[in-house]
């Protein structure tokens, strides 16, 4: 195992809080956690575009607002397009004099829902277009925000409330849309996978994302323990595990070449990590099986890409 | 004066934003707004204008980028019609809602279904009530003028809304008029670069788009109806300093042999010329008619339009585009505005020229002919599709 472990990371990142306390997130939200850490990472300069979805809700209850830095909410299917104006609009005032010159990240934000399904097509113009931003998925595997529907984020054999374990469906019957393999086949130069259980490699990617130039898109696994039916004390835990089965590989695609960031010579049984979530308690030994059996194989392409054998 | 020089009113449009000095431009090719989206591509490759032009992947991303763009600082443009209006509906409320000055040109297009391209105003009236101040002009001069009346009017602190000029696809669009061009220098003074009140910067964080609980939500409405509503000076003022500018005056009604007309002919758009043409012959018969014409939809010029009608006995109401299961939009509102009038004109609501179908002035005439006798014959709420064949 080759964890980063770079204390000095550590020390850099600011005492600082730009999503400030005081917001409304749930009880162990990994989603609230790994925002604050991606906001610490990017420091006061940058303009936020936020879609629709959880952490809009909790941060931004007329009139109070949790967030320190520039921010702004439009809809729930274009924050890529919301950014994309943002960003071009700086370089425009900047050449023009209008506004001093000086680095300005534009970050743009959403949820699985906002990324992989209704804000995909806004998300790939954006990419297509090189704007030079970054893009944060946050995603914790369903519509938790309107009440734990499922989303193409979901995985197999989920519950969720409109893929509830009936007498003859057993949760989400399609596997995880791989939406960092998406991004990636645009061809930009940074997509990485992350997770607020390990802060240090969050944040580096973060700051890699936001200092290559045109865009970048890190997608976070956010454990959510109202949607997972988990417990709150256990939202870091469970990132690490989602990360230790080979569930959520940490990985990065830094111009085409991929990366591992953390390999496991030996992956832990995911029997480990599902059943500490209610979504997954109807899970059968046959069906763990089964997903066990993908995501090994999703594990070793993953390698093989990374070059580092099978 | 300018040059006056003969231009397809598409690429006056397209010059007029070059001449505004736009920042950011976002758009999503759609017949028949291309060829503005065509000309500025143009300007901006050839290093005429200094902005960047970005063919976004939708309409619904189009807005969405000057959305950004705008609450940024930067003074933003983007024209559709059709169903791109439709896609991008969702946006143009939040627009409003945000209080961002972006401008919008509807090249104004038939709604499918069936599929059309030709020209009414079905695609206007589905996003009606979405907070924008909304024109509909005549001629190609008048889309030219009215871009730079909108931007000044969209960026002023006053008033800080979106800002729509409708000019109907086809008929105005793709014809060639002679333009009187104004010099560049006037421009800039009348039309400054913008100055945000707010704009998104680390320097003064602000947040936008914050979401509303019902405790405050009815607040929030309230004051975006009365700065709407009281936008209605500002409007006039800048239409008064634009026509001292170049000696061309806009209002928000605006008539023609209107002032002792028995019978008046309301219109909105580039049906409004060739309705006067039709009046002018009318009135060579001795026949007492006149002509009404909206410019200004949103905010809805009431007083100026019972100003304008009161004295007649009966409107007959031209649109463009059907609320299916009721009327014309442009007749309800006309109705809504009489009401509270104790001696008021009757209505007749013709429904013509959909989906681009020709109205010539002996059309115009027919319906005020029909019109007439349905009132005589005491037929005062009357309403039709003008023209249908079965």
């Amino acid at each position: 195992m080759t964890e980063n472990l770079n204390v000095f990371a550590v020390r850099t990142l600011t005492q600082k809080e730009y999503f400030s306390p005081g917001h409304r997130s749930c009880q162990g939200c990994a989603e609230a956690l790994a925002v604050r850490l991606a906001a610490k990472a990017l420091g006061r300069n940058v303009i936020i575009a936020n879609a629709t979805g959880c952490m809009e809700i909790v941060s931004s209850p007329l009139p109070y607002t949790a967030w320190r830095v520039p921010w702004i909410h439009v809809a729930f299917e274009n924050t890529a397009a919301v950014a994309s104006g943002i960003e071009s609009a700086l370089k425009v005032l900047m050449r023009k004099g209008r506004i001093p010159h000086k680095k300005i990240v534009t970050l743009a934000m959403a949820g699985d829902g906002g990324t992989a399904d209704i804000g995909l097509q806004a998300l790939s113009g954006a990419l297509e277009r090189g704007h030079n931003f970054v893009y944060i998925c946050t995603d914790n595997e369903a519509y938790m925000n309107t009440g734990i529907q499922r989303s193409s984020a979901t995985p197999f054999g989920a519950s969720t409330t409109t893929s509830p374990v009936g007498r003859v469906q057993m949760g989400q019957i399609t596997w995880k849309k791989n939406m960092p393999a998406i991004a990636a086949a645009h061809n930009i130069p940074y997509v990485a996978t992350a997770c607020p259980s390990y802060p240090i490699d969050l944040v580096q990617k973060v700051k890699k994302a936001a200092d290559i130039e045109g865009p970048a898109y890190v997608h976070i696994l956010s454990v959510c323990p109202t949607g997972w039916r988990s417990a709150p004390e256990l939202s870091i835990k469970l990132g690490r595990l989602a990360v230790e089965t080979g569930i959520f590989p940490l990985y990065e695609v830094e111009r085409g070449q991929y990366r591992l960031n953390i390999d496991f010579p030996k992956l832990k049984p995911i029997k480990e990590y599902i059943k500490l979530q209610g979504r997954f308690r109807h899970l059968t030994d046959e069906m763990i099986g089964e997903i066990e059996k993908r995501v090994h194989r999703e594990y070793e392409q993953l390698k093989e890409k990374a070059g580092k054998g099978v | 004066m300018g040059k006056r020089i003969g231009m397809e009113v598409s690429i006056a449009a397209a010059e007029a934003v070059k001449q505004a000095n736009v920042d950011v431009i976002s758009a999503y090719p759609i017949t028949p707004q291309t060829h503005i989206v065509e000309h500025l591509s143009e300007l901006v490759a050839n290093g005429d204008l200094d902005a960047d032009f970005f063919c976004v992947e939708s309409e619904h991303s189009a807005l969405s980028v000057c959305v950004g763009a705008a609450a940024t600082g930067a003074r933003t443009f983007t024209c559709t019609s059709s169903q791109g209006l439709a896609l991008m509906s969702e946006i143009t409320y939040i627009t409003s809602g945000l209080r961002l000055p972006v401008v919008m040109i509807i090249s104004n297009r038939t709604i499918s279904a069936p599929l059309s391209i030709w020209n009414d105003h079905s695609d206007a009236m589905s996003i009606r009530d979405c907070g924008w101040i909304q024109f509909f002009v005549e001629n190609g001069q008048e889309v030219y003028d009215h871009v730079f009346a909108a931007y000044r009017l969209a960026e002023d602190n006053k008033v800080l809304f979106p800002v729509i000029i409708n000019m109907d696809g086809f008929i105005l669009s793709h014809v060639i008029e002679p333009i009187e061009l104004i010099e560049q220098g006037k421009i800039d003074q009348f039309l400054p670069p913008y100055q945000p009140v707010y704009q998104l910067h680390p320097d003064h964080p602000v947040t936008m788009g914050a979401f509303a609980l019902p405790s405050i939500f009815a607040e929030t409405k309230k004051a975006q109806e009365e700065a709407l509503r009281s936008s209605m000076p500002k409007i006039i003022d800048t239409w008064k300093a634009f026509g001292d500018m170049t000696g061309r005056y806009y209002h928000p009604i605006e008539t023609y042999q209107a002032e002792d007309a028995d019978t008046l002919l309301v219109t909105m758009g580039s049906c409004g010329e060739t309705a006067s043409v039709a009046v002018e012959e009318m009135r060579e018969e001795g026949r007492s008619v006149g002509l009404v014409k909206i410019r200004l939809w949103r905010p809805f010029p009431f007083e100026a339009f019972k100003k304008a009608t009161l004295h007649a006995k009966q409107l007959v109401v031209i649109d463009r585009a059907i609320s299916v299961g009721a009327c014309g939009p442009v007749a309800s509102e006309v109705k809504a505005a009489l009401y509270g009038e104790a001696q008021r004109p009757s209505v007749y609501n013709f429904v013509a020229g959909i989906s681009g179908r020709d109205v010539t002035p002996s059309d115009f005439v027919k319906m005020v002919d029909k019109a007439e006798i349905e009132i005589e014959e005491g037929n005062n709420e009357g309403f039709e599709i003008y023209g249908v064949r079965g």
